[in-house]
């Protein structure tokens, strides 16, 4: 037992030790503006999303409106930059900044949260979509505070404080490490204490809940204000790197993508939601950039993996770590490199496709023909529609096969993992 | 003299359907009651009622010297009164260990904190796992609840029940679908774990009332026709016509 101890206690060093050590080497790695404007975005989204996650994974509470805080977080935060300093903010404001977007979050969540964990389930849902609706709306109504269509700019730069302006973006990135870390900490932390366990009851069965003692109502609240605060850190840190805060950070389509990106790292796992603000960042960033159908292909990754697998990416990783402890991972490796290979060959029939069809609907001044991989395709030519129909066709085909035996292979796998532990239970 | 648990004049309709017809049932500190009657009898509406799952239409529910009638679920587990369900109503993701967990944080006063580590908690933490053991689930203690057997749910339905160490303790058909070697396995276990409480428990197997039971109230429609001692209703002649001697009740205690 007290070996156990000492040996969880250690890997926990470890874990957080290397965390921080990421977080601080990180803009040596990817060192190039773009990569130092990515990971500030990265950091930013992953408390964001892991703040989601307290209401999606922990609380079984599905919001389609948490912009709501994390945006108003933004504006207030914005508002107390330029409202202290005409000009130049202090060094300590600048540090505090993202704490005031924190409190903003949780002054909101306090408000708006009182109506809305009233319910839960689909009314729950319900009524987060028409609070979103409502900010937004409000966001064009009211433009003393939300800055109207052009939205609300300040300054960041300080007094040089030893050396530090905060007018750099590394400066910056280091000031969203540090809210990163302890968010990320602080919200761990929360998952372990006794109201983080008992929203799991509640996200579990909320009426047996009820029947020990406690209030699911009440719990929902205090965690949708947890859940706001962060949100808030987040919408802080954002008006900071940004230094402009416009209305769409609190609209739907903002809401979604956090909805959106926490379910496909994974919302069972408490790490999941940080591959999913990683892949957030790299989607609207990166690829964007790669091809106009990005959302397409974003909606449809989405549609297969809450098919194929509902805990998104964090539950493959552990559900393939526990094969790989119980030594049977080996023998799926040529399966995962099977789906690979014809995936690949579906992704290039299909986004071939896709790309023809959206150069023909958008980009058809430009002429027929349109760059896609090094090929030059033309979508008056129909040998390349078909061409790219049978690449699609057979790497769809290919696929299924391969999937197919991957998946009955996996199911002997699991067999035989549920019957040794089975095994090792009766021998305990 | 306080009674543990005490109703007068219960009623409760549901629309236009009087359910429960009035109600008196007295029940002393350390009492075990079993509670009988044909399917549709009310007993279930009656737990909800006593629980504060449903609000009743009229009528009082006395727990010690507090009245409880119309206060919410948790208000009443509070002031120590805890049920279980006939349909097992379990956290389903969190683990056995857990389950037993957030069932006593409450009673040792950890309320909505989340300024304390669970881990730390050693009082939560013991309680939990000597309830682990009373419910002979020591084994199971990281398994998830829904991955347990029948059997084993309905036993942590039990410990999660008695973990707030409430006083008295409602037990809906505790031994629903169970074979036979289960039951008696099972009513043991209930024994052991209510020793010194006041125990109401609804049940349809006979042998196991008769056996377990102080005290017999016999429900039928809505309405508590006999209260008494298991040998005065065995011998009381409107409930041998209403009951026992039913076709209805042979079938059920023969189809057990």
């Amino acid at each position: 037992m007290t070996a156990d101890r000492t040996s969880s206690s250690r890997a926990r060093w470890i874990i957080w030790g290397s965390f921080a050590l990421a977080l601080l080497v990180a803009p040596w790695l990817f060192s190039s503006n773009l990569g130092v404007t990515m990971l500030c975005q990265i950091g930013i989204a992953i408390i964001a999303c892991l703040s989601y996650n307290i209401l999606l994974g922990q609380g079984g509470m599905l919001s389609f409106g948490h912009a709501v805080y994390t945006g108003l977080g933004a504006f207030v935060a914005m508002h107390a930059l330029n409202a202290a300093t005409g000009g130049k903010p202090s060094f300590a404001l600048v540090l505090l900044l993202p704490l005031i977007g924190g409190l903003a979050g949780l002054f909101f969540a306090v408000l708006l949260g009182y109506v809305t964990t009233r319910r839960s389930g689909t009314t729950f849902a319900m009524i987060t979509l028409g609070m979103g609706e409502l900010v937004f709306a409000m966001s064009l109504m009211i433009p003393e505070f939300f800055g109207g269509e052009g939205g609300i700019s300040g300054n960041r730069m300080v007094e040089p404080f030893m050396g530090i302006t905060f007018g750099p973006q590394r400066q910056v990135y280091y000031l969203v490490a540090f809210y990163t870390f302890i968010s990320v900490a602080g919200m761990y932390a929360f998952t372990r204490t006794p109201l983080g366990r008992m929203l799991n009851a509640v996200r579990d069965n909320a009426e047996r809940v009820e029947f020990v003692g406690y209030n699911a109502q009440r719990i929902r609240y205090l965690a949708f204000i947890v859940a706001g605060f962060f949100a808030g850190i987040s919408g802080g840190l954002a008006a900071l790197n940004f230094e402009i805060v416009t209305a769409e950070v609190v609209g739907a389509a903002r809401s979604g993508s956090y909805l959106l990106f926490t379910f496909l790292g994974g919302a069972t796992f408490f790490f999941g939601p940080i591959i999913g603000a990683i892949l957030m960042v790299l989607a609207f960033v990166l690829f964007s950039e790669l091809t106009k159908a990005w959302l397409l292909y974003l909606g449809l990754i989405f549609m297969f993996m809450v098919m194929y697998a509902p805990g998104g990416i964090a539950s493959l990783i552990m559900l393939n770590l526990r094969v790989a402890s119980y030594g049977r991972l080996k023998e799926l490796l040529p399966h995962y490199l099977s789906m690979a290979a014809t995936g690949l060959v579906a992704l290039l029939g299909v986004s071939a496709l896709t790309e023809m069809v959206y150069h023909r609907q958008l980009d058809g001044a430009a002429g027929s023909t349109l760059n896609f991989l090094g090929l030059t395709l033309d979508d008056a030519s129909t040998v390349h529609w078909l061409a790219a129909a049978a690449v699609a066709l057979v790497g769809i085909a290919a696929f299924e096969w391969a999937r197919r035996r991957f998946a009955q292979r996996w199911h002997a796998v699991q067999e035989y993992i549920e019957v040794e532990m089975k095994k090792r239970e009766a021998a305990a | 003299m306080t009674y543990a648990l005490e109703l007068k004049d219960l009623r409760k309709s549901f629309g236009k359907t009087e359910i429960i017809r009035g109600v008196n049932l007295a029940v002393l500190p350390g009492e075990r009651v079993a509670v009988i009657g044909p399917n549709g009898a009310g007993k279930s509406t009656l737990f909800n009622l006593i629980s504060g799952r449903f609000a009743p239409s009229s009528g009082e529910i006395w727990l010690g010297d507090q009245r409880i009638d119309g206060k919410k679920p948790y208000e009443i587990n509070r002031l120590g009164l805890s049920r279980s369900f006939q349909i097992t109503n379990i956290f389903p993701k969190l683990s056995v260990f857990e389950n037993l967990r957030c069932a006593v944080l409450w009673s040792l006063g950890y309320r909505y904190t989340f300024l304390k580590f669970l881990a730390n908690l050693q009082d939560a933490n013991e309680r939990a796992d000597r309830l682990l053991r009373m419910i002979h689930l020591e084994r199971k203690r990281d398994v998830l609840a829904m991955n347990l057997t029948y059997a084993e749910q309905r036993a942590l339905e039990i410990g999660v029940t008695i973990a707030g160490g409430a006083p008295v303790i409602l037990l809906d058909e505790p031994t629903a679908g169970m074979s036979r070697s289960e039951t008696e396995h099972f009513i043991e276990l209930i024994r052991e774990v209510t020793v010194g409480k006041t125990l109401l428990t609804v049940e349809h197997d006979m042998g196991v009332v008769f056996g377990l039971a102080d005290k017999i109230a016999v429900v039928v429609y809505g309405e508590v026709l006999a209260f008494d001692t298991p040998e005065a209703v065995r011998a009381n002649a409107r409930v041998q016509e209403a009951y026992l001697g039913s076709p209805v009740a042979d079938a059920q205690s023969g189809g057990h």
